[in-house]
């Protein structure tokens, strides 16, 4: 299973209904296409950093998805670049990105476990001398 | 302006850059919003790749500016 982060803007112009409706409709596409979504953030309406297409504000969402042949992402760009209300969008796999911050992560508290044990072993007044070294 | 930093931000714990976090991104962004080199921001070689992809897509998605003027 593949996790994917599908980020969209879409337009100012729209009500915040109108936006519920967009966001709905989008990730009913995604499972229709075999994925499950996993989370949705709205962002709510943002400033943009510079103008896109005469829009000065936009409205950001955040959904996440869980996929394996990343058909469903596929046709969401798709949407995407025929719809109008869309105005920007980026799709970024990051179950791989995820797996390394957890290594890392684990790799992190086995380091820490470790050396309490090593300060419990050695003898109690030099324990006592460092108390916190999870520093590096 | 950032000083310059012996160590690797991403190596004493920040290990993830997210694109989507403008604000913390903005840091490696000059006054004009160009990236700033490793140099100077003293990021290890791995790290400066993440920053910059990140920062990379942050633009795409107009979270961040290409220029500023």
């Amino acid at each position: 299973m593949r996790r994917y982060e599908l980020v969209f803007v879409l337009a100012p112009t729209l009500t915040e209904e109108e936006v519920d409706e967009q966001v709905d409709m989008y990730s009913k596409v995604a499972v229709d296409m075999g994925a499950e979504v996993a989370d949705v953030d709205k962002w709510g309406k943002r400033r943009l950093a510079f103008p896109v297409q005469k829009h000065k504000d936009g409205y950001y969402t955040v959904l996440t998805l869980d996929e394996e042949g990343g058909v469903a992402i596929a046709e969401l760009e798709r949407r995407f670049k025929v719809s109008d209300a869309v105005i920007r969008f980026l799709a970024v796999r990051i179950d791989e990105e995820l797996k390394r911050v957890r290594k890392f992560e684990t790799r992190k508290e086995a380091r820490q476990k470790r050396r309490s044990r090593a300060a419990r072993s050695t003898e109690q007044p030099v324990a006592k001398e460092e108390p916190e070294t999870d520093k590096e | 302006m950032i000083k310059r930093k012996k160590f690797c931000k991403l190596c004493i714990g920040k290990y993830h850059y997210d694109y989507k976090d403008a604000r913390f991104l903005s840091q490696f962004l000059s006054d004009n919003g160009r990236i700033i080199p490793r140099r100077i921001t003293g990021a290890c070689a791995p790290c400066q790749r993440k920053i910059t992809t990140a920062v990379k897509r942050a633009r795409h998605l107009a979270l961040l500016p290409y220029v500023r003027r």
